[in-house]
């Protein structure tokens, strides 16, 4: 190391040196390439995962086996869940977050930019980990995204291949998050305290933080797996003094959170669109950031109520049903708060508005799904069924991906330089919406009728719900590409984009030219 | 919110130019994936790929740390750069607790919720008629033959005086460094690594007689699960922190670090403490209680 560069290095004195063409995608420190690349994978998997459901919805078209193999149907299921939840909507967030944080708090770029490209490039040697091990002997993994073993101490390779895909995606979300954390912390304009944060960062200051806090237990959990399929360990072994419970607690102190890691950022988004559109800032700042970290710290304590199954004392059942009764009131907060930013706002239904309302109604309506699934009494009859299934599509889908394309639609024209197709913007909600709902709204009476869930055949009189949600899901499918439509539209041309093309939009972003220039903020602005 | 930066005049903020070194990290990883895929179902050729992606993995990482060893001497680093990598460093460290977490979880749900159900009245009568709630356990059904624990006041007593001490001489070469005392730090780190390759060899020797003597084996059941990966988990850590301190020390004999601007050193001590710190639990809840 007797070669030290003088201070005169900086790293913008090199941009004549930046590679071109797909390496400059490769090495990118860039925050806005990064959220790019993330956005267009995230989209990609989503379309990968999407198809798989496709499959599901086929197979359950109607009652017999026609389609898939009953093993191929689990394998379906399981490869569905883990790439949509590790796939698709974490890596859409942190696409918003990269894309959007340095610009909302003023700052040139992430805190740390070339790990910041090691985060994104970690996730495709998982995609292809996940996704070939259907093509391995055995196939893929077929527990069901959860995981659980005994079965997943039994499976074949396919199973090894998605531990490491797991591991692989948790040392990406938690080197995204550090980097999240601190750039927020330590990257802020001066004068942007806290408390003038967006919404938006804030959100992702406390999902950052869930993801660091819970990844790691994920990893613990699936670790374990491992050395009790290859290395003669007993964590999950009754006969070695294990137990398979063991299994479910781990998993559960990770997948609780993980649930609010998908859900908090979406708070963000909407949080930030809905008085854009509504011409009137945000109700009860104060009060979001402290319900949004409230949900945060409840979703550490709540974890058994995915188990009320596998038995558990009375106590222990009872305190899991308040407790997790209690996460309704902080959501009650946020939601009260975003209507009463609309409640005598002057309001447009522009798309992303369009979708922000969207996830207002149908994410409530999930959020009170599962409001009667925290029941432990309730829950024992429906744990396991379509109902189950609708409840968290609805928060997931309604509430997660509408707010993802409120997002997009939202910060499109800051990222191209170009307004969308405002007409297609409108077809792709009304589509969404409608086909949203004929897929997922029947799934409730077929849970509470008792049609169980990961089973690929059923019985005769769930046939005609059955029907209504596989075609609702091939039109839902089917729309999402008219957002791929949008989207590509608007990168090839149409009206130009202002600096601020929403006059009700207020934050930093918008203070920068439409598209966003390669550089921003090299020189911190001064908030007020 | 005020910016000082070094006397070097470093950039208010520093964005490094595009880079490779995440490519190859990447690829590294996808090989040691694979490759441990492929080892663990005697797939032949595993090896080779997992030796490969650990070789790719040790190549990113000399020179990924070198470039940032070389930015950090170069002055590129101004105080808020330093404010960032602090903050990543505890968030860091943060993590790993909870990765430990898991596997204390799993020691403290074994003995606490597993063991006294497996042996209840209905198991006893119904299923394991054997089942003794007492630890240390290998389960109702173990049938590797008897086995005794490792017990507290031997070697893993000597490495907690081991560690401990290594956490004085730690501090003790931050004093050395803090003052300009070279000397101090040279000697202090030395030991302090020193102290470290003589824990691992304890705790290799200590292993070798679990399995020849004691009859501990990864498969005495979830007793031989907890104490395997929980230590072991832990010595992998004494590992990389030893390893981490040897490159301190490399970078001290090299003359880099001043009394001023020296985080490299203090994160690697962070780091060591917290080992040390999973140490005491381990010595407690796993040796001695």
């Amino acid at each position: 190391m007797a070669a030290i560069p003088g201070g005169a290095d900086h790293s913008h004195d090199h941009a004549h040196d930046h590679p071109s063409g797909f390496m400059r995608w490769v090495t990118t420190t860039n925050h806005k390439d990064i959220g790019s690349m993330y956005l267009w994978f995230s989209f990609a998997m989503f379309i990968v995962g999407g198809i798989m459901a496709l499959v599901i919805r086929a197979e359950l078209f109607q009652p017999g086996l026609q389609v898939v193999d009953p093993d191929r149907f689990n394998q379906m299921t399981t490869l569905h869940g883990l790439i949509m939840v590790f796939g698709a909507i974490m890596p859409a967030f942190v696409g918003f977050a990269n894309w959007m944080i340095p610009l909302m708090i003023g700052a040139s770029d992430m805190a740390f930019a070339r790990m910041n490209n090691w985060s994104f490039w970690l996730l495709p040697p998982a995609a292809i980990l996940l996704t070939s091990s259907l093509l391995v002997p055995g196939g893929a993994a077929a527990s069901g995204w959860t995981l659980y073993p005994p079965l997943t101490v039994q499976m074949g390779i396919g199973m090894d291949m998605a531990i490491f895909a797991v591991h692989i995606l948790g040392i990406s979300s938690i080197m995204g998050s550090i980097n999240i954390v601190t750039t927020i912390l330590n990257m802020r304009a001066p004068g942007m305290t806290l408390m003038k944060m967006p919404l938006f960062c804030w959100t992702w200051l406390i999902t950052a933080y869930l993801v660091i806090a819970v990844m790691p237990v994920l990893a613990g959990a699936v670790t374990m797996i491992l050395t009790d399929r290859h290395f003669g360990t007993s964590f999950f072994n009754a006969a070695g003094g294990g137990d398979p419970v063991l299994y479910q607690h781990i998993f559960w102190f990770f997948g609780h959170p993980e649930v609010y890691i998908i859900a908090i950022p979406a708070f963000g988004v909407v949080s930030q669109v809905i008085p854009a559109f509504s011409r009137k800032p945000l109700f009860g700042y104060a009060s979001m950031v402290y319900a949004t970290s409230s949900i945060a710290i409840l979703s550490f304590i709540v974890w058994a109520h995915h188990m009320y199954t596998v038995g558990m004392p009375v106590a222990g059942q009872l305190y899991f049903m308040f407790a997790t009764m209690l996460i309704a009131i902080p959501t009650g907060v946020k939601v009260f708060n975003w209507v009463a930013t609309m409640w005598r706002g002057s309001l447009s239904f522009e798309t992303p508005m369009l979708f922000s309302i969207g996830f207002l109604f149908l994410f409530t309506l999930g959020g009170f799904s599962g409001l009667v699934l925290s029941m432990t009494a309730v829950d024992v009859q429906l744990h396991d069924s379509y109902y189950v299934v609708a409840h968290f599509h609805y928060v997931m889908v309604a509430g997660a991906l509408f707010s993802a394309y409120a997002g997009a639609y939202y910060w499109l024209p800051k990222w191209t330089g170009h307004m969308y197709d405002e007409k297609l913007g409108k077809l792709h909600f009304w589509l969404s919406l409608i086909f949203f709902n004929m897929t997922f709204f029947v799934q409730h009476f077929l849970g509470l009728a008792g049609m169980p869930r990961r089973i690929p055949d059923y019985s005769l009189q769930f046939a005609e719900f059955n029907k209504i949600s596989s075609i609702g899901a091939f039109g839902f499918g089917l729309s999402q590409l008219v957002f791929l439509v949008v989207v590509l539209k608007c990168l090839k041309g149409g009206e130009k984009a202002s600096a601020k093309p929403w006059d009700g939009a207020e934050g930093l972003e918008w203070t920068v030219p439409s598209p966003a220039p390669h550089h921003t903020f090299e020189v911190p602005p001064v908030v007020k | 919110m005020s910016s000082s930066h070094t006397p070097q005049q470093a950039p208010y903020y520093y964005v490094p130019a595009p880079s490779t070194y995440p490519i190859t990290g990447s690829i590294a990883l996808f090989l040691f994936a694979l490759g441990s895929v492929l080892t663990m179902n005697k797939i032949s050729g595993g090896g080779f790929v997992l030796g490969a992606g650990l070789l790719v993995l040790f190549y990113m990482m000399y020179t990924w740390f070198g470039k940032v060893a070389q930015e950090s001497e170069g002055g590129l680093y101004s105080k808020r750069v330093g404010v960032s990598f602090r903050w990543a460093m505890g968030w860091f460290i943060f993590s790993e607790v909870m990765f430990f977490a898991a596997f204390f979880g799993a020691l403290f749900y074994a003995r606490v919720l597993a063991m006294p159900d497996l042996a209840s009245l209905e198991h006893q009568a119904l299923l394991w008629p054997e089942a003794k709630a007492l630890w240390p356990n290998a389960g109702p059904g173990y049938d590797g033959g008897p086995f005794s624990p490792m017990g507290a006041w031997g070697i893993p007593a000597i490495n907690t005086l081991l560690l401990l001490t290594s956490g004085v001489t730690l501090t003790w070469a931050h004093h050395g460094l803090l003052h300009n005392n070279r000397g101090q730090l040279k000697l202090g780190l030395f030991l302090t690594i020193a102290l470290g390759v003589v824990f691992l060899g304890f705790q290799g020797y200590e292993y070798a007689h679990a399995y020849s003597e004691l009859n501990v084996k990864m498969t005495t059941g979830v007793f031989g699960s907890v104490f395997y990966m929980l230590t072991g988990f832990h010595g992998f850590h004494v590992t990389v922190g030893a390893t981490m301190l040897i490159v301190i020390l490399c970078r001290v004999l090299a003359g880099h670090f001043s009394p001023e601007n020296h985080f490299g050193f203090e994160a690697v001590a962070w780091y060591w403490h917290f080992v040390d710190v999973v140490w005491l639990l381990l010595f407690v809840v796993v040796y001695w209680i």
